[in-house]
């Protein structure tokens, strides 16, 4: 008895890119009604100036589904070529079943293979390495990667460190085969020693046995530090596994999570002029998995990054967990 | 083996690249927060930065007695000794 294997396509890419962004506008001036801030010392230590939460009508699961509709177009696969839905979720509050069956049935991908994935704010990261994976081996053709989020619903409005932070919201990318490589080898990895650096306050037992909330916490001084330093080293080991130099490079798309964490990758990667930075933090805040893709869809609609581009996306977050790739931009 | 002078310069000019504050402002008495309005993100990078510069390690523990630039250049010394 032989057991049969099978190959796949020979390489992958991004076929098309989609977002959505909830419709309730919270300023800085709104956030320093619940927490003891202002806009300025928010504004000087993110970036942001308004976020977006989700209003009436709005979940997890609308955001996701607008911005896979919106992908899907763009990538002129149809529906029923979708043969793997991958959502990447930390907010998404039934545990069972996951969102991405119910997301690939709404979306017409019948049948197609669906799962979750939880990896924080490198979970978009993560997917595209997973989707990849799967084209390449011939267990999928066409994947759908999506990153939705409504942290506004783990965090906690009384704590002045992060409640400015966090944001709503939902990207996605169509990947599928292709005769020329549009996807780096992914540099990934954890360090689940550093795990309480960002963490919930409790699990949902705990949150239901004591009546409180299961908050996100973060100790913003140590993720800064990870990130400033060991996770621009990883950006630069990405750039080496790709056989590429800074000067390759049309667009850096880190996860937004800080515009100051950005600005000190940047020091570190000591990338040249011409590169576009993603800076989406601005006006959606941090929306963890989605955060990547919509900065990517933000670039690309506004002309600033163009179809073909090359570049460099890499989320970091609780886990402690990173993963980064460079893609040619749909 | 770096001098205080080596060490100091080569600080100033991290302090530089992180906060735009002035080489020559960089001076061994001045307090990085009161004096060079270094802010506590500001001052978390050029930590790390010290740390791959200097091939030192600074735990947070010592990262919060560096109050001046002064301290910092002891500091590295004396991990570097």
């Amino acid at each position: 008895m032989t057991l049969l294997a099978r190959t796949g396509a020979r390489y992958a890419r991004i076929l098309g890119v989609g977002r959505a962004l909830p419709s309730r506008v919270v300023d800085n001036a709104e956030m320093c009604t619940y927490i003891d801030s202002s806009d300025e010392w928010i504004r000087q230590r993110t970036g942001i100036v308004e976020r977006r939460w989700i209003a009436d009508g709005e979940s997890v699961e609308t955001l996701a589904r607008d911005a896979s509709l919106e992908a899907i177009a763009n990538s002129g696969v149809a529906p029923a070529d979708i043969d793997a839905v991958i959502v990447s979720t930390v907010s998404y509050f039934h545990q069972t079943p996951g969102l991405a069956p119910k997301l690939a049935f709404q979306l017409g991908a019948i049948g197609a293979a669906a799962y979750d994935i939880s990896a924080a704010c490198a979970g978009f990261c993560y997917a595209i390495a997973q989707a990849e994976a799967l084209i390449r081996s011939g267990a999928a053709t066409h994947v759908l990667v999506v990153g939705a989020e409504t942290l506004s619903r783990l965090t906690d409005l009384s704590d002045r460190s992060t409640a400015f932070l966090f944001a709503d919201g939902a990207g996605a990318v169509v990947i599928g085969p292709s005769d020329v490589n549009g996807i780096s080898p992914v540099v990934w990895g954890s360090d689940g020693e550093a795990g309480p650096t960002i963490h919930q306050a409790t699990d949902w037992e705990g949150a239901v046995r004591d009546q409180t909330w299961p908050y996100i916490w973060m100790d913003g001084r140590q993720v800064f530090r990870w990130a400033s330093g060991f996770v621009a080293d990883a950006a630069l080991d990405i750039l080496e596994k790709s056989g590429l130099t800074p000067d390759d490079l049309d667009t850096f798309i880190p996860h937004q999570a800080n515009n100051r964490i950005t600005d000190a990758m940047l020091r570190h990667l000591k990338l040249p002029e011409h590169v576009k930075v993603a800076r989406s933090i601005v006006n959606y805040g941090n929306n963890s998995a989605a955060s990547i893709p919509i900065a990517m869809s933000e670039m690309l609609a506004s002309g600033e990054a163009k179809s073909g581009d090359t570049a460099l996306i890499i989320g970091f977050g609780a886990g402690l967990v990173y993963a980064g790739q460079v893609v040619t931009l749909p | 083996m770096a001098t205080s002078e080596e060490i100091l310069s080569t600080l100033a000019e991290l302090v530089y690249d992180v906060a735009d504050v002035p080489v020559e402002d960089v001076q061994l008495d001045k307090s990085f927060v009161d004096d060079l309005d270094i802010d506590s993100l500001a001052m978390v990078e050029i930590i790390v930065g010290i740390e791959e510069k200097f091939g030192v390690t600074v735990p947070d523990d010592e990262a919060k007695n560096l109050k001046t630039v002064g301290d910092a250049v002891t500091y590295i010394e004396q991990a570097k000794a």
